[in-house]
């Protein structure tokens, strides 16, 4: 599939918009277009699975609330859908900053995920933390309340960027399983499509929190599956990089010998379940690749055994930050990776990440990145 | 015929170029004026105000007759120069974010 008839689609969020990225399976020459919804942060935006025409786009703006958007032809022309995303029943609170009660209220939607079948069924993944879906194309969005039900939101708290519901994953092979991750609460799951659920943090060990075993209170960044095995779960939390082998029933460090092991992003290769990606981030304070070496690093061992990858990146004088949505990968025969930073560069590599070229250079800071893989 | 215009990011959203004019029905305040707007352009309802609370979002800001009518309120009648369409009602952005 590297022929002239396959392509990929990027789909990039932006501080200030959103841009989509295209390229033949060669990947080499990109088409760039561009700022869609200029002047707005547009978190994250998605193809479906089951209509790759048919995308999804979270825009907003500290003045105007949130709005989204939806393609029917790839992101040609945009249409607004609904907007009001509204907690079930009382909303009640959680914890605040100070450890003080803090009523849930809606900002935005951090993340967009499309059923696997359903072009019309999408989740959103909002802040304050909650999981939303919509049934009819976005028209309406109602809240799946079983997960702020969970019993354990009042102690839920938010992390540097807010209490954000930002990873949904679906298991393919199950369409009643799904698992979802919030900072600072942690990784849930439901076996029941979303009605009720659990939280699966054991073996996750926050120094941060005043329990560092506790049930809730984990400031997981990302969790990534293959989805060919989507009971193995590759976390990456505010420090250490983890993995469960029992769909998050119990987990164990795969740090290894990472430079550090604090980071935001965490991706799975398309066709190699034990290949696994992360960019490194100096620490919690200090946002920005170690040593001023932007590196991404490959593990072909489901972690523990890292190598690093700086064909084609900069390794000096770096000092960007890769925030959680912005890694993808695409599903074509040599397996693509892409990643976005705050620098506003767009990393792709054809070759799972031997060599990186820049697909563009100057755009505002990165939010997220997608990838379609379009035949 | 009352005058209103919108900030530029809401105009596109909106599908406008330029200030729009709009019929209210009674009495012209700033509730039924944004009752009338969203009505004609349901994309921005949840972008002027809350959906649920219907109060004004924070850093938006109403100015007209050279005032400030951000915390008047939302009952309360419209200058009769914006009520007439003399002058425009005007939905502004906050400064912040430099």
């Amino acid at each position: 599939m590297t022929d002239k008839t396959s392509g990929v689609r990027v789909l990039v969020g932006t501080r200030k918009g959103a841009f989509i990225l295209t390229a033949d399976g060669k990947r080499k020459q990109w088409e760039v277009n561009g700022p869609h919804f200029a002047g707005w942060e547009v978190y994250h935006v998605k193809g479906s699975p089951a209509d790759p025409n048919r995308l999804y786009a979270s825009q907003s703006s500290g003045w105007s609330g949130q709005v989204i958007q939806r393609s029917n032809d790839g992101g040609q022309t945009w249409e607004p859908v609904d907007n009001k995303f509204v907690y079930e029943g009382v909303p009640g609170t959680h914890q605040w900053y100070d450890g003080t009660p803090h009523p849930w209220e809606f900002k935005r939607v951090w993340h967009l995920e499309p059923s696997l079948s359903d072009p019309d069924t999408v989740y959103a993944g909002v802040e304050d933390a909650a999981l939303f879906r919509t049934t009819d194309g976005g028209k309406s969005w109602a809240e799946l309340p079983g997960l702020r039900g969970h019993g354990s939101g009042p102690h839920w708290q938010p992390g540097a960027g807010g209490m954000c519901l930002h990873t949904i994953l679906l298991d393919p092979s199950d369409p009643a399983r799904m698992f979802i991750a919030i900072s600072a609460a942690g990784a849930f799951r439901s076996d029941d499509g979303g009605a009720t659920w659990r939280a699966i943090n054991q073996g996750l060990r926050s120094q941060y929190i005043p329990d560092p075993t506790a049930e809730v209170g984990h400031c997981v960044h990302r969790i990534a599956m293959h989805r060919s095995r989507p009971s193995v779960l590759f976390m990456q939390k505010h420090w250490d990089v983890m993995r469960s082998d029992n769909a998050g029933d119990s987990w164990q460090e795969v740090s290894g010998n990472l430079p550090t092991d604090f980071g935001f992003v965490i991706d799975v290769h398309a066709h190699e379940p034990e290949t696994i990606y992360v960019v490194p981030i100096k620490s919690d304070s200090e946002h920005f690749p170690p040593e001023g070496k932007l590196r991404v690093y490959r593990s072909r061992t489901g972690g523990n055994e890292w190598e690093a990858l700086t064909n084609g990146l900069p390794q000096s004088d770096c000092y960007v930050n890769v925030l959680r949505d912005a890694m993808a990968v695409d599903s074509l025969d040599q397996c693509g990776v892409y990643f976005g930073t705050t620098g506003g560069q767009v990393y792709a590599s054809a070759d799972a990440g031997d060599s990186w070229a820049p697909i563009v250079r100057d755009l505002p800071a990165v939010l997220s990145v997608e990838v379609q893989t379009l035949s | 015929m009352i005058r209103v215009v919108l900030p530029a990011h809401l105009r596109l959203l909106a599908g406008l170029r330029d200030e729009l004019s709009i019929e209210v029905q009674g009495q012209a305040t700033q509730r039924s004026l944004l009752d009338a707007l969203e009505e004609r352009y349901p994309v921005l309802r949840g972008t002027l105000r809350d959906h649920v609370t219907q109060r004004r979002r924070p850093f938006v800001r109403f100015f007209a007759c050279q005032e400030d009518l951000s915390h008047e309120a939302p009952d309360a009648p419209l200058p009769e120069a914006v009520a007439s369409g003399a002058e425009p009602f005007l939905i502004v952005g906050a400064i912040a974010g430099g």
